[in-house]
């Protein structure tokens, strides 16, 4: 009995622990097993809002949310869900937080909503939500399912924005434009920061219309493969 | 008749699913390793796009949309149950999915064995569903939704041939260690993108006018 007890105790203990391991679930994802850049998932949905920072930096936080708690709810389900219908079951949890994020976006934020379009209801088959679903929280505890998909949000988030951050600083010379904090890095008028007109220097640079067509996120991602598996050559691919 | 063709069209060459909006780019990515096999996808995919569209283009009409849905009538008064689009349209695509292989499986074993793999992995093809939302945003007929479907499916078809094609012959290039692989299939991808874009400025409309 008393040995009954004292499990449970450590169980109770290790449902929020914080240790080394939790740690490395929300680490891991950023880089050494990134969902975009080393999985190859989730670029679906994502690279076409990738022309501005700060539609960018929305959905990020949209998947962020709708990976954790769909982690959460069918790692609480685990266990009862029956194996032969689990992707509809998996795909009906995350219709259900994309349609809570589509009606929160649109009370909010309606010209963010506008500008991504069809993209959000897409997160639905992003396949890096299913993906974790099926790897991850089928077979984990909830709370570290919950990091993990914390963790692979933020990976995904985070090449989002920085393939964001270069698409709009070199193809329309500001960052965060439509949000309230929008700044103007470079332009031929006194309003950007680096006016070209004004700086002898400067007088040579053009916004790079390259980098607003979608193919420009595709080279980034390219060259960010590129720079990643070249620290990091255990990533190399053999074939 | 002529708009549905446009339709088809636009869909296949102009606005590419995967080219020109990255709708089913996972399963683009991961299988274009060999032509034979991206053909199976390519068609598992037009099969399955040019069912659900029409199927989901009803639903949305007699289910969803206010004014034209069947709740309205039986009710006497208007609904408005478009929230539920998502969720309906995704348990839509989940079981004609699993429907289409139990009918292939029964029928045609043989090409069962060749597409059985990648079926299942059809439900999470962004394309699919992406090419639901697009019907609705853009306010399609049925013909038209139906054209829109299959030009989209011959879309993809075209473009992951296309790349595993190049694939194939990149394995005898000498690409650096880091780029080979995904990498490279991602600036092959972008470089393919800018030469469908060329046909950007075609409009349909004016060609079947006579070029007017």
């Amino acid at each position: 009995m008393a040995d009954v007890q004292e499990t449970q105790l450590k169980n109770q203990e290790a449902t929020f622990a914080f240790g080394k391991k939790e740690r490395k679930l929300l680490s891991d994802p950023l880089n050494d097993n990134n969902p975009v850049t080393v999985q190859v998932l989730g670029i679906c949905s994502a690279l076409a809002v990738t022309t501005l920072v700060y539609p960018s930096l929305v959905m990020a936080v949209a998947v962020v949310f709708v990976c954790a708690f769909a982690n959460l709810a069918i790692s609480l389900m685990r266990n009862i869900i029956p194996g032969q219908v689990r992707l509809i079951v998996q795909l009906v949890v995350i219709a259900t937080l994309v349609t809570v994020v589509e009606l929160a976006l649109k009370a909010l934020s309606y010209d963010v909503y506008k500008q991504l379009s069809v993209f959000i209801g897409l997160i639905i088959t992003n396949c890096i939500i299913m993906g974790r679903l099926e790897a991850f929280a089928m077979a984990n505890k909830p709370w570290q399912s919950f990091l993990d998909g914390i963790g692979n949000g933020l990976g995904y988030g985070l090449i989002l924005i920085a393939v964001a951050f270069f698409r709009e600083i070199f193809g329309k010379g500001t960052l965060f434009a439509g949000s309230p904090a929008e700044l103007k890095i470079i332009g031929n008028t006194s309003e950007y920061l680096l006016n070209t007109e004004a700086t002898w220097w400067l007088g040579w640079y053009a916004n790079n219309g390259l980098m607003v067509l979608p193919a420009a996120a595709m080279f980034l991602i390219g060259i960010f493969i590129w720079i990643q598996r070249s620290y990091n050559t255990k990533l190399v691919d053999i074939s | 008749m002529g708009s549905a063709f446009n339709v088809f069209l636009e869909a296949a060459f102009i606005e590419n699913l995967v080219l020109a909006y990255f709708l089913g780019m996972c399963s683009y990515l991961a299988v274009s390793k060999s032509v034979k096999t991206a053909i199976g996808l390519g068609a598992a995919v037009i099969f399955v796009l040019g069912i659900t569209m029409p199927i989901n283009w009803l639903l949305n009409k007699f289910l969803l949309e206010p004014g034209t849905n069947i709740f309205g009538g039986m009710l006497g008064q208007e609904m408005d149950l478009t929230f539920l689009r998502f969720i309906l349209f995704i348990a839509i695509i989940a079981s004609m999915v699993q429907l289409v292989e139990m009918i292939i499986e029964k029928y045609s074993p043989s090409l069962y064995i060749s597409l059985g793999i990648f079926l299942p992995l059809i439900t999470v093809n962004c394309a699919i569903l992406g090419g639901s939302l697009f019907m609705v945003s853009r306010d399609y007929n049925l013909v038209e939704s139906v054209a829109f479907g299959l030009g989209g499916g011959f879309g993809w078809f075209l473009a992951i041939v296309a790349i595993a094609a190049i694939r194939e012959k990149m394995l005898y290039s000498d690409v650096p260690p880091a780029l080979r692989g995904l990498g490279m299939a991602f600036i092959l991808t972008g470089l393919m993108g800018i030469a469908f874009m060329s046909l950007m400025g075609i409009d349909p409309a004016a060609l079947a006018n006579g070029g007017k």
